[in-house]
């Protein structure tokens, strides 16, 4: 009997001990060799993630070469994330946010995973980490030096698109991530969350799902952010909103492009600093011969939409993470500088 | 037992297929203290290089014998990025960079020697911006450098602090060596020579960083800036006529001596308003405090350009056949136009009697010509120079 008892005390205390999310390789100054080892994944192919590691999703995203993100987020037991008016949570130290990209390759849903971001909090501040999908699709490895993934996207219309897919290097990671000279996290802010989603075992709201996990402390969230794609909703706030979270995380004080004096952050207010009449400072060629960043009325004699259109590496923008345009948001931001007066 | 200190490592590449993420492999991994050492050879490389660690040198066996060649390039806004403090970079060369050739950001204390940046299809409108360019940097030295081919700017210091530009040779840009924004500068020994306009010292509004002040630019060879300006459009330099040596504009606090000036064919030196509707309150539009002496002029305005920027035209019509070495606008906000300027502002210009000047007075030439006075009295600016200090390298 009592031999009984200890048996199953140790199935119990293994099989909790096995699926825990490893919180020393989240912590380690040296990154582990196999995105595994972190143990996020309870089945990292079907991204189903491990214990205490929670799904979430950004109401207006980021445009990445029309990839599929899968975006996770955990946070050691017994602490909070902290409420920031405006800005991302602030996240106790341990916690790591999770960001694996995909392509669909048929309808059936089966899909070709490119590589897993981590963003881990260690006492020093955030470290970003990036590891690259195998060929045969069952181990993701470290990869500083960036990659590039031949690889096939499916549409649901039943188009493919050939890319070769470019996995960003540990510096361009920094080069968006970077506020003030410090790591920062871009999208779960209170404004990008406050909307239900499904999890494994119900509808809920994120902010409140969050709460009711404690990990994240009691707070009355932002109002939500528009998405961009939202047909429904006003012009005006589908482009700043689209502009946030594409250029503002550069575009904005602090961050890596604030030397042009151009700011597309969502509480930039100044009409010029957005870009209406304001001319360009050190674009270059970039410019093709237009003498403002934005035109009201007029998309053609507009500087930024011109480099949102761009593949030239010496013109496009944003500078990484793009090889395809996005001509759904490019048509977004046309309208609304059609629309401005 | 092995020392506990530990010993700045070299990390030695040599030309390979497999160069682009052999190098920026060592840019990630280093270690404070670390050289990257780039072996004689043209490097082919497809994607822009980053480096983001502090204290890290990059050296090449030297500029014409180490070519990062960035023909190629898919991915990158630039050649070289350099966003970590103490950064050295010498002998090598940044080529044909699908936008600018290097670029340093926010850092404090980068070293430019030796280090040639060029697009090497000479002057196009297609080059990048450009070349050695760093930005909201604190101590910066551009030492033995050479520049060629940049759509904007050869040497581009901008929003920065403690800037040392010296012994460098600027050709075929358009503006061979521009100052913009910035504070504390030496600008000496250098060449400027086919570009549009040699060397610019600006202040442009709607930035960070205004306000520029505290430049001195001497013993420069500035001449042959004639070639057309090959600009894109929209950009400030895109307003610069060719045939310029050298504009200060909205700057204050600007000592230009001991430079030559031969053979630019607009003008050598012109003193300018900045934008004076520019919308930004912070901004003063009118350089202060300029400061001009001992300097060599020959040969000007033989063929001056009409067709870049609003001053030429009236620069030609007012000098009707007599074209002037150094120019100032003449523009004043309205209470100094009537009650004069203060002492510690007004331009001085202490050259010999063989110098020609002229003040456009472009205010009253465009607003009532009847009131229009253009002047070519050198002695009404007359005043005791205070040299401006040194700029001391850190370390």
């Amino acid at each position: 009997m009592e031999l009984k008892k200890v048996c199953l005390f140790l199935l119990i205390f293994f099989s909790v001990w096995i699926s825990a999310v490893n919180e020393d390789a989240i912590l380690s100054k040296k990154p582990e060799k196999k995105l595994s080892d972190y143990e996020l994944f309870e089945d990292a192919i079907a991204q189903i993630p491990n214990k205490n590691v929670y799904p979430y999703i950004l109401h207006s995203a980021l445009f990445s070469d029309y990839a599929d993100k899968h975006r996770f987020v955990y946070v050691p037991k017994g602490k909070k994330a902290k409420f920031v008016p405006n800005e991302v949570y602030d996240f106790p130290v341990g916690s790591a946010l999770v960001k694996t990209f995909s392509y669909p390759q048929a309808l059936n849903g089966s899909r070709m995973l490119l590589e897993t971001r981590l963003l881990l909090n260690q006492e020093s501040g955030w470290m970003a980490h990036t590891y690259v999908w195998n060929k045969d699709q069952t181990e993701a490895y470290l990869k500083v030096t960036g990659h590039t993934h031949e690889a096939m996207m499916y549409f649901v219309d039943g188009e493919k698109k050939y890319i070769d897919y470019r996995v960003p290097n540990q510096n361009q990671c920094k080069e968006c991530h970077l506020k003030s000279d410090v790591i920062m996290p871009i999208g779960p802010k209170s404004r990008n969350l406050n909307f239900s989603i499904q999890f494994q075992e119900k509808v809920a709201n994120q902010i409140s799902y969050w709460m009711e996990k404690e990990i994240v402390e009691s707070h009355m969230p932002l109002d939500l952010i528009v998405n961009w794609s939202d047909e429904a909703a006003p012009l005006y706030a589908k482009a700043r909103a689209y502009l946030d979270i594409n250029c503002g995380h550069c575009h904005m004080p602090g961050g890596s492009a604030d030397t042009t004096g151009l700011n597309l952050n969502l509480t930039e207010t100044e009409n010029r600093k957005i870009g209406i009449y304001k001319k360009p400072v050190a674009a270059g060629r970039a410019s093709e011969g237009m003498k403002f960043s934005i035109v009201p009325g007029k998309p053609e004699e507009s500087i930024l939409l011109y480099r949102m259109d761009s593949l030239d590496p010496g013109v496009m923008m944003p500078e990484s993470g793009r090889k395809l345009t996005h001509s759904e948001g490019v048509a977004l931001i046309n309208d609304w500088i059609i629309s401005l007066k | 037992m092995f020392s506990a200190l530990s010993l700045s490592q070299d990390w030695k590449i040599e030309p390979s297929p497999v160069a682009q993420d052999e190098i920026q492999e060592a840019l990630i991994l280093a270690e404070p203290g670390d050289t990257v050492l780039l072996s004689k050879g043209i490097y082919k490389l497809n994607h822009g290089l980053s480096l983001d660690v502090d204290n890290v040198s990059i050296k090449g066996a030297g500029m014409y014998e180490t070519i990062l060649d960035f023909s190629g390039q898919e991915t990158g806004a630039q050649g070289l990025l350099i966003t970590s403090d103490n950064v050295l970079m010498q002998d090598f060369a940044v080529e044909n960079a699908k936008g600018d050739a290097i670029k340093s950001k926010g850092v404090k204390n980068i070293s430019f020697i030796k280090v040639r940046t060029e697009w090497t299809n000479g002057p196009n409108s297609k080059n990048g911006a450009y070349g050695l360019y760093p930005v909201e940097s604190i101590g910066v030295l551009i030492d033995g450098c050479v520049a060629i081919g940049a759509s904007d700017a050869g040497v581009y210091v901008g929003q920065s602090e403690q800037i040392i530009v010296r012994n460098t040779r600027a050709e075929y840009n358009v503006a061979g060596i521009e100052i913009e924004n910035s504070y504390h500068a030496d600008v000496y020994n250098n060449i400027a020579t086919n570009n549009t306009g040699g060397i610019l010292i600006f202040d442009l509004p709607n930035l960070p960083k205004q306000g520029g002040k505290f430049v001195r630019v001497f013993q420069n060879k500035s001449f042959n800036n004639n070639t057309e300006n090959f600009a894109p459009e929209g950009n400030i330099v895109g307003l610069v006529p060719s045939g310029t040596g050298l504009i200060i504009m909205a700057n204050r606090n600007v000592e230009v001596f001991e430079n030559s000036f031969d053979n630019n064919q607009t003008v050598h030196i012109a003193v300018v308003a900045g934008e004076l509707e520019s919308g930004d309150e912070n901004y003063d539009p009118y350089p202060k405090g300029v400061q001009i002496h001992n300097n060599q002029y020959s040969n000007v305005g033989k063929n001056p350009d009409l067709s870049r920027g609003d001053l030429s035209p009236i620069l030609v019509d007012i000098a009707n056949g007599d074209m002037p070495d150094i120019i100032w606008d003449g523009l004043l906000p309205v209470s100094q136009l009537l009650f004069g300027q203060p002492d510690n502002e007004k331009i001085i210009i202490e050259e010999v009697k063989e110098t020609k000047f002229l003040d456009l007075d472009v205010f009253w030439y465009v607003a009532l010509p009847f009131f229009h006075s253009p002047s070519r009295d050198k002695n009404e600016f007359k005043g005791s120079i205070i040299n401006l200090p040194e700029i001391l390298k850190w370390n």
